[in-house]
């Protein structure tokens, strides 16, 4: 279980500091497949950030199974169990698909097992094993592999940033189709996804709609997704593809 | 026979990935005398007169085969100039691997200067690997200043392969090579420096002949104060083919001079050069921590990855 506390984030802005997250408290129980939504500029990304530990908060807690882990590092959570897929995958110069794929794993992965999780992402395997994770994929190749090394963890806490932006042509439904693979191959996983997609809001536990840096709206699917049709926190797979 | 004591052994393996003596033809040399050698049907090793240096000759049409020439120095004070040369037939396609490992445990400094030339014979195919190592904790420094010197006739290609990724405290590596009609030269290095090592490599590569083409693309990282310079010059005397590459890492306080250079002597001459220098990218660093790893293992990865 993750519990966000009084969590509060602010950063240099033009004239001064902004203030990003505003004394934010939520609680992600065991098994949820929970969605963050809401306008762009919300905070979403950031909050993400925060639960991983590439961001600090400047005020508030953050508890993992009951540890406080504020203060605990990047590597400390992620051995805690906490995954993190970036919404713009980095590119490394050298490192392979399948490096990258040992790493996450954190073990000998024979080729066969690593090409197990890069067919669950849609790609063929032996196209992408041995290549370097470097300029020559496209943006949307990069994406399936960012979630990919997600997979390969055995994570207890998943959260993706944006998952689906830029795997237009990859099918919506192999996409929700992974998270609801991975979430029941393990009853104690919960998965957290910051999307505007409708397709992925419509088969979440939990909705939260995050807009100026608080919390606007909280509740399971039925509650919320009435709110949302016709605004920008949902938004559907043809008008993301216009 | 080979007779070497266990350090010279060590080398041995970080130089030419040498367990055990190869197949092929091989000549070894440690603390500047001949620790073994053989010959084969299709390649003879000789010595030059007063030890300073052999000659290898490869049979025309010789296919599938190798030479190892590895060299190893264990003793403080040692220092040696060693000519090669490689004469290698037409139509052949052979492995040669050379090196050098220096082991310093002492006050002296320990050098080893080999010069080796190549002379490529026609519809020739050389794949070249050349490894360099050192180690020791004496305050003697350990310098390798390598010159190779490759001669291509037609429509042969050669592939170097050049290694330093430890331990070499100063280098001055240069590398002439002369294409004739058809011929192509493909060089990748991969170099590390580290404490307060120097690092020197110079390319000159001379495109004489129509449709000879070069790519010669360089690796490295500097770190903690060490220091590197990176001089590639392509010249394009005749229709070809040309393009180098410098991507380096900086760390720490290292520092790096790149210096790509082009001379077009005729007008259908394609030359391209490109350099970049930069640190490790923070979103890198923190994509592997997501992962599982500490800032240091994430660093490791990046570097290893990036001079595979």
């Amino acid at each position: 279980m993750l519990e966000l506390q009084n969590i509060t984030f602010s950063a240099a802005g033009e004239g001064g500091k902004v203030d990003i997250i505003r004394d934010i408290s939520l609680t992600i129980e065991d098994h949820r497949y929970t969605v963050i939504t809401g306008p762009n500029g919300g905070g979403k990304s950031t909050l993400a950030k925060l639960i991983a530990g590439i961001e600090k908060p400047i005020s508030g807690r953050i508890l993992w199974n009951g540890e406080d882990i504020t203060d605990k590092s990047i590597t400390e959570r992620a051995k805690l169990g906490i995954g993190f897929a970036f919404q713009q995958p980095v590119r490394f110069k050298g490192l392979t698909v399948l490096d990258l794929l040992r790493i996450a794993a954190g073990k000998t992965l024979n080729t066969s097992q690593a090409c197990e999780y890069l067919s669950k992402v849609g790609l063929c395997a032996k196209d992408y094993i041995n290549r370097e994770v470097n300029a020559s994929l496209s943006g949307g190749e990069l994406k399936r592999i960012e979630i990919a090394t997600v997979l390969a963890r055995n994570v207890q806490l998943a959260v993706f940033d944006e998952p689906e932006a830029g795997i237009d042509l990859w099918s919506f439904q192999n996409l929700i189709q992974v998270f609801q693979e991975m979430q029941a191959a393990d009853h104690s996983r919960s998965i957290l996804i910051i999307s505007h997609q409708e397709r992925i809001l419509n088969i979440a536990d939990e909705i939260i709609v995050l807009s100026d840096g608080r919390v606007k709206a909280q509740g399971t699917r039925d509650e919320i997704m009435p709110q949302l049709s016709g605004t920008d926190a949902a938004v559907t797979a043809c008008e993301m593809l216009q | 026979m080979i007779q070497m004591d266990p350090i010279q052994l060590r080398l041995l393996k970080e130089v030419a990935d040498l367990h055990d003596v190869p197949e092929g033809a091989y000549n070894f040399r440690a603390n500047g005398g001949l620790a073994g050698r053989k010959t084969t049907e299709h390649i003879d090793i000789t010595s030059k007169p007063e030890g300073s240096g052999i000659d290898i000759r490869i049979k025309d049409g010789t296919v599938n085969e190798s030479v190892h020439i590895p060299v190893v120095l264990s003793e403080s004070g040692m220092k040696e100039t060693v000519y090669n040369d490689f004469y290698i037939g037409e139509n052949c396609d052979v492995l040669i691997v050379a090196g050098c490992g220096i082991d310093n445990c002492g006050k002296q400094d320990a050098e080893h200067d080999g010069i080796h030339r190549f002379f490529v014979g026609k519809h020739s195919k050389v794949r070249y690997v050349e490894k360099h190592y050192g180690s020791g904790d004496g305050t003697g420094k350990r310098i390798l200043n390598p010159v190779t010197e490759v001669y291509m006739e037609e429509d042969s290609t050669m592939e170097m392969e050049m290694v330093q990724i430890k331990g070499v405290d100063s280098t001055e590596r240069t590398t002439l090579a002369e294409l004739k009609a058809g011929a192509k030269l493909v060089v990748r290095e991969r170099l590390m420096t580290h404490g307060e090592q120097n690092a020197l490599s110079v390319y000159k590569v001379s495109l004489n002949g129509e449709n000879s083409s070069a790519d010669v693309v360089s690796r490295s990282v500097a770190r903690d104060t060490s220091f590197q310079k990176f001089d590639a010059c392509i010249i394009g005397n005749a229709a070809c083919q040309g393009h180098t590459e410098c991507d380096s890492i900086i760390m720490d306080r290292g520092r790096i001079l790149a210096v790509p250079s082009l001379e077009a002597n005729h007008v259908d001459a394609a030359l391209v050069h490109e350099a970049a220098i930069g640190k490790i990218a923070g979103d890198q660093i923190i994509k592997l921590m997501t992962l599982g790893l500490t800032e240091a293992e994430a660093e490791e990865q990046i570097i290893n990855g990036f001079l595979k």
